[in-house]
């Protein structure tokens, strides 16, 4: 039942009312809807399973008895069940699947970097290595990569395909410690489902631009890539699957190629359209457009330090030509001595018998750069400069977050502005008031109290001092400036605060849980700012420091 | 034979098999001491002085062993030989191994051949080729029965034949050869979606990673080492981020992620295992959760700031009254004095020592009578201030004198004394001695009754006098509760009373119950009522202010929850819709409360203002509110000694 539900997707709802479902008590027990479970009822994979079993039942007999015959009869009439219908009553339509398939990709891709040996079939992880080249070549063919991003978990790619956002994360490539407290035997059931997903995924998206599937490498590439590596593969299938791993050759069509870049969309206005809207999704466009011919033009070499896949995926997307040395993996279209490699990747603090004529590059600005839709100024990445912070392109800030300094930085870079120096300070400076006009307002409410408190006190003791003084002695009264907009603030702020004793007790709730969400936001981003701070001083004064002992 | 090597290193044993043909015996041309017994265990002999026996039929005596460990260890030491030599099982001799029987045991060590002279790889002889010769190997004539069919085959192919006829046997299954992968998504139909797809929930994706998660974050989302340790000490689940921020020079120099796996694992979990539920998020504007309510600029008048302190009392003050004038002001303290104040100068006009701690103070509400009663100990004092109008109180001592006493005396629950001569010259002119210690006082609004609360258990709790009569009487027959305090109607003859959780209103004509109002509080401190008569308000002890209105229910109307501590008084203003409540928290909240004439319109209670300035004392604050007659002025007496009159 474990597997079936896993298959078909079925899971526990949690009741609008608890107690009453449980009969009165509130233990912690899990609902299935009855109708889910129905269903998987009439599922026909079920009597698969059961004959399955049988199967397994008969054939361990027939070993058990030496009847070898019999074994190879039952061998021969293996039953075998099909996730196609399963997949497609998921999946009603092709943007569902579209929408699911996050978890997918992710899983194949960490499938596909399994040892061979134990944990699950050879065939499973062949597989998905396949589906995943696939999918990579797809997303090359389309341009359709969007954002990247290094964490300490893994690269996280997110492309946009038929207009769905889809991310996935891929490890990176070690040997994996195989923790002991997992059941992979669920992972492989899910795997199962999702290599049946994405293999229709994948046959549905490569026809959609008119490529062969299963994909063929380009004619022309092919021929190129043959004579040199033709003797060293023995087995075709091998070689076939790891020149499509290359990510280097374009894929062969069903059409031949048209130039398709140049069809303009016809325009069609939408209606209730403005003008002003259909002229930001035009521009909107362009820069999509744009981004998708970054790397255009450019040559790429890469290290053999630096991972090649993730790179030769990210370069190729956007329209880069790239290369690897010949003895690291098969599919090197270009040496290292060419001389019209513009960028070369490298990874080591230092390089020895540097080329005239092309940049040496940390990855980082890859990534960076992709993310940053721009190709950023190299200065940054030099081979054993300390890297710019790498930052998440998948966050978005809204108001009152906390933003780094380089992220506003790199906004700016987008708008267009050259940012100098004295802006960088500007801007910490903006900041900084920023914040502090945050903590007043915090503060405000009790300062009002306060101020009153203070007041009352005050005009006490002058009674209690002219008690005190009987010969009471007249001073010239100092005019009071009263601030009209101050004393209004204090007036609306008590006003809010008296409305808000008359809250319901429900609506009062409320009102203080999202007024604490909101206090704690502008706290954590407080405390972010004042850390940044602080490291940025730390940094400033070592800096004076070594140049004292520099000077000394 | 059997052959135990001697250890040669002390600690090791080896038992080797070594066959009889090769072992010449060293000792067999000297002396023949060929055992007979045969191949049995030689333990069957162990009890017996022999070992077995020779050729000719003679014991065998088993040589004498009479080394003990020295002399083993010092042969071990002296004999070079030592290693080589070997007991015999068969005949107990020692025997010593040659040079070709060592190198024998050697070679079966290391598992070789025994004989050395033994070629395991000669080369291969093939003695039946491979190819085909002319002649048969054999001559022999075929049988018989390679000519006849077989039986034995007709059966198994008839059985099978039956099998197949029977359907036991199937055919194979024709492969299936459409394509793993086609365009499944070829006629699709967004009509055909399924019903139980309506019903369902759609997983969450997967939350997308923020700057910290980056191999290179910014150096602010990195941990101190303070939020280390926090993070490390909390529970997994509880952890704001699964991971632990890292900064990387390089990329070369990023490891894998060790929980890779765990995190997909979990994942597949929560696909599979974790409820589902559709949650409407809650995307309000606080600020449309504040209700509209009037603003109080508009609700003027109501007293808004402090205006003046009476300062004298050394102790807490616990209780005030106005006179119905509003020109004079009572309070009494725990110092063990009533004191006199004009309101408008905040003047102490006259001190009373009284003796005892002053629970309650009533100013008697008829402007004709210039009496106050105060409740000290056990007793109500009738206190005739003489402050004001001299016609006024000298016509109220003619009142109280001109009193004549019935003929027959009555049993009454208290005692009525006439103040004696130095009592009277401070004002006191009548004493009504309780039996226990009186906790309140207060006056019907004719001036002619009051009622007292005793603190006691009994039924003899509450009270009522009449001054004019000097005559008491005990108006209930049964306790009902701890009683907290009595308040008689403005105008209609009824009479309430607060016990700890419920308000009784007693109608007194008819002498019964009419109503008993559940106030929702824990324990009742006090309770007003509006000059109307219609609605009441009671403060309590767990910081709440119910309004009742009579005419709608016997439960609030609403309740408030504006103070922060326990309430200690509340009031009501006797013109203007205005009723203040005074708590420990050291503030007082007036409220605006407006009663329609109209039925159908339910008042409106609208908070104007809080009040600060009594300093906290014993973690008391204010003890008691009370407005002036006639102005929207507030006077609070708190646990710092102080009246403070708000204007």
């Amino acid at each position: 039942t474990r597997r079936l539900c896993i298959l078909k997707g079925i899971y526990p709802h949690e009741p609008k009312h608890k107690k009453k479902v449980n009969k009165g008590s509130t233990a912690a027990r899990t609902f299935y809807l009855l109708k889910d479970i129905k269903f998987l009822l009439h599922e026909p994979i079920v009597n698969k399973f059961r004959e399955y079993k049988v199967f397994v039942r008969k054939l361990r007999k027939a070993y058990g008895k030496s009847e070898w015959s019999t074994v190879d009869r039952l061998k021969d009439n293996k039953p075998s069940y099909k996730l196609d219908h399963i997949v497609k009553e998921r999946y009603p339509t092709f943007v569902d699947a579209l929408r699911d398939l996050d978890d997918a990709l992710s899983m194949c891709f960490l499938f596909s970097t399994f040892p061979r040996t134990g944990k699950c079939h050879v065939q499973t992880i062949q597989l998905c290595r396949r589906l995943a080249v696939e999918f990579l070549n797809y997303i090359i063919a389309s341009r359709s990569l969007r954002k990247v991003f290094l964490s300490i978990k893994g690269i996280y790619y997110q492309a946009e395909v038929l207009g769905q956002p889809v991310t996935w994360i891929t490890p990176y490539t070690f040997a994996h410690d195989h923790p002991t407290d997992v059941d992979y035997r669920v992972m492989a059931t899910f795997t199962e489902f999702y290599t049946t997903l994405l293999g229709f995924v994948n046959f549905r998206l490569y026809h959609s631009l008119n490529l062969l599937y299963p994909p063929k490498i380009d004619g022309q590439a092919d021929v190129e890539l043959k004579p040199a590596e033709g003797k060293e593969y023995a087995m075709d299938s091998e070689s076939y699957l790891e020149k499509l791993s290359a990510l280097s050759a374009s894929l062969a069509r069903v059409v031949a190629p048209t130039h398709e870049d140049e069809v303009e969309m016809d325009e069609f206005p939408v209606e209730g359209e403005t003008a002003e809207q259909m002229d930001a999704r035009k521009k909107e466009q362009e820069a999509l457009e744009k981004h998708k011919k970054l790397f255009e033009g450019l040559r790429f070499f890469l290290n053999r330090e630096v991972p090649r896949e993730p790179l030769a995926f990210i370069i190729r997307c956007f329209g880069g030509q790239v290369s690897w040395d010949k003895s690291l993996c098969i599919g090197a279209t270009y040496d290292v001595s060419d001389p019209s490699i513009t960028h070369q990747i490298v990874d080591r603090p230092r390089v020895e018998q540097q080329v005239v004529g092309r940049y040496y590059l940390q990855p980082q600005w890859v990534f960076d750069s992709v993310n940053a839709k721009l190709c950023l100024p190299v200065v940054d990445y030099f081979p054993g400069v300390l890297l710019p912070p790498h930052l998440s392109p998948f966050v978005t800030e809204q108001e009152g977050d906390y933003v780094p300094p380089e992220k506003l930085k790199l906004l700016a870079m987008q708008r267009g502005e050259n940012p100098d120096e004295e802006s960088e300070e500007e801007e910490e400076e903006e900041e900084e008031e920023e914040d502090e006009n945050d903590k007043e307002e915090e503060e405000e409410e009790d300062e009002s109290e306060k101020e009153e408190e203070m007041k009352l006190k005050k005009m006490e003791e002058q009674k209690t001092q002219s008690n005190k003084a009987l010969p009471v002695k007249v001073t010239a009264g100092k005019l009071r400036l009263e601030d009209k907009q101050r004393l209004e603030q204090e007036q609306q702020s008590e006003e809010k605060r008296l409305a808000i004793m008359m809250m319901k007790k429900r609506e009062k709730y409320l009102y203080k849980k999202i007024m604490f969400g909101k206090k704690r936001k502008v706290r954590e981003a407080n405390k972010l700012a004042a850390k940044r701070k602080a490291h940025d001083t730390a940094v400033k004064e070592e800096k004076k420091k070594s140049k004292k002992a520099r000077r000394a | 034979s059997f052959f135990t090597t001697s250890p040669r290193h002390p600690g090791v044993h080896l038992l080797e098999t070594v066959s009889p043909a090769l072992t010449p015996l060293p000792s067999a041309p000297l002396q023949d001491i060929r055992n007979t017994v045969g191949n049995i265990p030689m333990e069957w002999y162990q009890d017996f002085p022999h070992i077995g026996y020779n050729l000719e039929g003679k014991k065998i005596y088993k040589p004498i062993r009479n080394k003990d460990e020295l002399d083993m260890f010092l042969e071990k030491m002296e004999n070079p030989d030592y290693w080589r030599t070997v007991q015999d099982k068969m005949t107990g001799a020692d025997i010593k191994l040659t040079d070709e029987q060592v190198d024998l045991v050697h070679r079966l060590q290391k598992g070789q051949f025994g004989d050395v002279h033994f070629n395991p790889y000669e080369p291969a002889v093939d003695f039946f080729t491979h190819e085909v010769m002319i002649h048969p190997v054999t001559n022999r004539p075929a049988d018989k029965r390679s000519f006849i069919p077989s039986l034995i085959e007709k059966e198994k192919v008839s059985k099978l034949v039956h099998a197949i006829k029977m359907g036991w046997i199937k055919p194979r299954k024709p492969k299936d050869d459409t394509p793993t992968y086609y365009d499944l998504w070829a006629h699709e139909d967004p009509n055909s979606i399924l019903g139980r797809h309506k019903m369902h929930v759609p997983a969450p994706k997967m939350k997308l990673p923020g700057h910290e998660e980056s191999y290179n974050p910014p150096p602010e989302y990195l941990l101190s080492e303070e939020e280390k340790l926090a993070w490390e000490q909390q529970e997994p689940a509880e952890r704001k981020l699964n991971f632990v921020p890292q900064q990387y020079r390089c990329l070369r120099a990023v490891p894998a992620y060790s929980r890779f796996i765990h995190e997909r694992f979990e994942r597949c979990l929560d696909l599979y295992l974790c409820p589902r539920q559709r949650k409407m998020r809650v995307n309000v504007d606080p600020e449309d959760l504040i209700p509209k309510l009037p603003k109080p600029r508009d609700l003027q008048p109501f007293p808004t700031t402090q205006a003046l302190v009476y300062r004298g009392h050394t102790s807490l003050v616990r209780c005030l009254s106005i006179s119905p004038s509003g020109q004079w002001l009572v309070s009494g303290s725990d110092d063990c004095t009533v004191r006199f104040w004009e309101v408008c100068t905040a003047r102490c006009m006259k001190t009373l020592p009284v003796g005892g701690v002053v629970k309650s103070v009533a100013w008697n509400p008829n402007p004709t009578i210039c009496l106050v009663a105060i409740c000290v100990d056990q007793s109500v004092l009738l206190v005739n201030p003489c402050l004001g109008d001299k016609l006024l109180y000298g016509a109220t001592d003619q009142l109280l004198e001109s009193y004549v006493a019935p003929e027959e005396e009555r049993v009454q629950p208290v005692q009525w004394v006439t103040a004696t001569m130095e009592e009277h010259s401070k004002g006191v002119r009548l004493v009504v001695q309780h039996s226990k210690a009186v906790k309140q006082v207060t006056w019907h609004g004719k001036g002619d009754y009051f009622a007292s609360v005793v603190s006691d258990n009994s039924n003899m709790q509450v009270l009522i006098h009449q001054t004019s009569k000097r005559w008491s009487q005990n108006p209930f027959r049964k306790s009902k509760g701890l009683v907290q305090c009595v308040l008689f109607h403005p105008i209609r003859p009824y009479f309430f009373v607060a016990t700890q959780r419920y308000v009784r209103v007693y109608n007194l004509l008819k002498q019964e119950l009419t109503k008993k109002l559940m106030t929702n509080c824990k324990w009742v401190s006090s309770m007003a009522i509006h000059p109307g008569g219609d609605n009441i308000i009671c403060g309590s002890y767990d910081s709440k202010l119910a309004w009742f209105d009579l005419d709608l229910s016997t439960r609030p109307y609403q309740l408030l929850r504006h103070h922060k501590k326990a309430l200690r008084s509340v009031a009501f203003h006797k013109h203007y819709p205005l009723f203040a409540s005074g708590s420990d928290d050291g503030t007082v909240i007036v409220c605006h409360g407006m009663v329609y004439n109209d039925l159908l319109q339910n008042p409106l209670l609208v908070p104007v203002k809080v009040l600060k300035g009594h300093a906290m004392t014993l973690d008391l604050g204010v003890l008691d509110v009370l407005f002036h007659p006639t102005q929207p002025w507030v006077f609070s007496s708190g646990a710092d000694g102080t009246i403070r009159l708000y204007t």
